[in-house]
């Protein structure tokens, strides 16, 4: 990694509340299947994004497009306010790395340890001592309550939330100025919801992060999110709505009159219920 | 017919961009080492196995006719020909594209399943420098010594067999294999090993990265991934044939004999 010029890194600084990821405009279609349609969101300087919706509504398709892992059919991300497709390779990939990503299924490289995955990133772009490497990931590992034991097993001994924790902790492990988390509680026991809430909220105090979160978990919501925004399916809009059907802060979210973000957030089916022919 | 210009297409630029990557330098030499122990060591015994059966059955096969026309002491050139020339490349990167090829592709698909390949992005690992240039390097460069170890064992599976059980003499035997076996012969065949050895790598890295989703597409690329290297390595053979002829007529005219 370049050593970071705080006074002229385009990524952080100051300035809160300058626009890091901006979707305009976003399409994206799988074949004949539209997923998303004309989204646009802003993701600003220092803040906590929550992005929620029921299962299969494309959360997971506009985190990849954020990161630009996939590319939309049809809109522009902007980072730091430049469109993607203006950087070349390089500038895109040198960029990227300020992003973190979590993915769904933590995506552990199988055919190597605990503690290589962790390390994975730190070896493929700086050149750090071993024992260097090996503090880091120990303290990685104890962030997210794993014993110093796991580090050297192997991704197919854990259990899945074992695995989305050392998951976190290679996302964690580079020092990402923007952290995109897709699902980070789902499948984990209460306490360490909890215990991974918290390690959201320690990240950002220990550093200028921005967070985009894709859960599940009000609880989450509750606890780390400044900004709630809420998608629905394509399938069950109405015509002409907008896909995104909430953005606002989540007290806003939990005091929703709207049905559609009401019965979300407290979970309750509804007519969905009467729909679905389940009673 | 649309869609394999299209897949003919995507292959191309799949193979330019490897090759883009390989020239801006090699990922960490742990990576490169753990791949050719698989691809190269790993091979081993199934390409002497099958080199050893393939020349005994030779022998085997040849001894019928030839013992017909009492010409048995020219067994050695005809078998050692078919060896060094066709059945040694061919045979080595076939038993390459069943045990390692479609391991590559569905190692490399479930890779792309389960996002591991968008993981590796998202790391600042280029997945291409990362995966495919090792496999690649692998399989070029080991595929000519499993080449001429399926050559060595093929031969001296039939000398042994025609010499000791079937009876020919050891001594024409040798004698007519090196009169018409060039040094040639077997450069030719090893040649054409190493793109047999460029084009199962390429596929199965192919197969793997544009692997449908769950198991079942997985399951696919590994076989597509076989079938495919496994036509196009006649296909190779064929044309490779012919052209190196050319090269041969050109560099030495004159004639030659099946003495
Ligand atoms: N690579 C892909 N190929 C084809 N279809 C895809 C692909 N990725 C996603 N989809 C489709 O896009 C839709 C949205 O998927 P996405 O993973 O974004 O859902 P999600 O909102 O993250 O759901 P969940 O909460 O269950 O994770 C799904 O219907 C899925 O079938
Ligand atoms: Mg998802």
């Amino acid at each position: 990694m370049q050593p970071r010029d705080p006074f002229n890194d385009p990524f952080t600084g100051e300035e809160s509340g300058r626009s890091i990821i901006e979707l305009r405009g976003i399409s994206r279609s799988f074949g004949s299947q539209e997923v998303l349609r004309n989204v646009s969101l802003d993701v600003r300087a220092g803040e906590t994004v929550c992005l929620i919706g029921e299962s299969g509504c494309g959360k997971s398709v506009t985190m990849k497009i954020m990161a630009s892992l996939m590319q939309p059919t049809a809109g522009d991300v902007l980072w730091n306010n430049v469109p993607i497709k203006d950087r070349s390779d390089e500038e895109l990939v040198r960029d990227r790395l300020r992003f973190g990503y979590l993915f769904q299924g933590a995506a552990l490289f199988d055919s190597l340890s605990v503690f290589e995955n962790i390390a994975f990133g730190l070896r493929q772009n700086t050149k750090m001592s071993d024992e260097f490497l090996a503090e880091l990931v120990a303290e990685r590992l104890k962030d997210v309550g794993m014993s110093p034991a796991s580090a050297q097993k192997m991704p197919s001994e854990l259990s899945g939330g074992m695995r989305k924790r050392v998951g976190l902790a290679r996302t964690l492990a580079l020092m990402p100025d923007i952290i995109l988390y897709d699902e980070p509680t789902t499948g984990l026991d209460p306490i360490m919801i909890d215990v991974i809430n918290t390690l959201i909220l320690k990240t950002r105090k220990r550093r200028p992060v921005t967070s985009v979160i894709v859960t599940h978990e009000m609880s989450t919501v509750r606890k780390v999110a400044d900004r709630v925004i809420m998608f629905y399916p394509l399938s069950r809009l109405e015509p002409g709505q907008p896909q995104i059907v909430f953005e606002g802060t989540p007290e806003e979210a939990f005091a929703s009159e709207d049905p559609q973000v009401s019965q979300f957030v407290y979970g309750e089916a509804g007519e969905r219920m009467q729909e679905l022919a389940l009673l | 017919m649309i869609e394999f210009v299209q897949a003919v297409g995507d292959l191309a630029l799949f193979a330019t961009s490897m090759l883009r990557w390989l020239c801006r330098g090699l990922p960490r030499r742990s990576v490169v080492v753990e791949c050719m122990y698989e691809v190269g060591v790993r091979s081993i015994p199934v390409v002497l196995i099958t080199g050893m059966f393939i020349g005994m059955v030779l022998a085997v096969q040849g001894y019928q006719q030839f013992h017909l026309m009492r010409m048995e002491t020219r067994m050695g050139a005809v078998i050692n020909m078919a060896l060094v020339a066709e059945l040694g490349p061919v045979l080595a990167a076939t038993m390459l594209a069943g045990r390692v090829g479609s391991a590559m592709a569905a190692q490399l698909g479930t890779m792309r399943v389960t996002e591991q390949i968008d993981a590796l992005r998202a790391l600042g690992a280029n997945p291409i420098q990362y995966l495919v240039v090792p496999r690649f390097l692998s399989c070029f460069l080991l595929i000519p010594l499993l080449t001429v170890m399926a050559d060595a064992i093929g031969v001296a599976g039939g000398w042994v067999f025609s010499t000791q059980v079937l009876g020919v003499d050891a001594t024409y035997y040798w004698h007519y294999s090196t009169e018409y076996v060039a040094a040639w012969d077997v450069f030719a065949g090893i040649l054409k090993s190493m793109f047999f050895g460029a084009a199962i790598a390429l596929i199965a890295c192919h197969r793997g990265f544009n692997c449908g989703s769950g198991a079942e597409g997985v399951g696919q690329a590994a076989t597509s991934s076989f079938v495919l290297s496994f036509v196009v390595i006649l296909v190779l053979d064929f044309f490779l044939g012919m052209f190196l002829n050319e090269i041969y007529w050109t560099l030495w005219p004159g004639p030659s004999s099946f003495v």
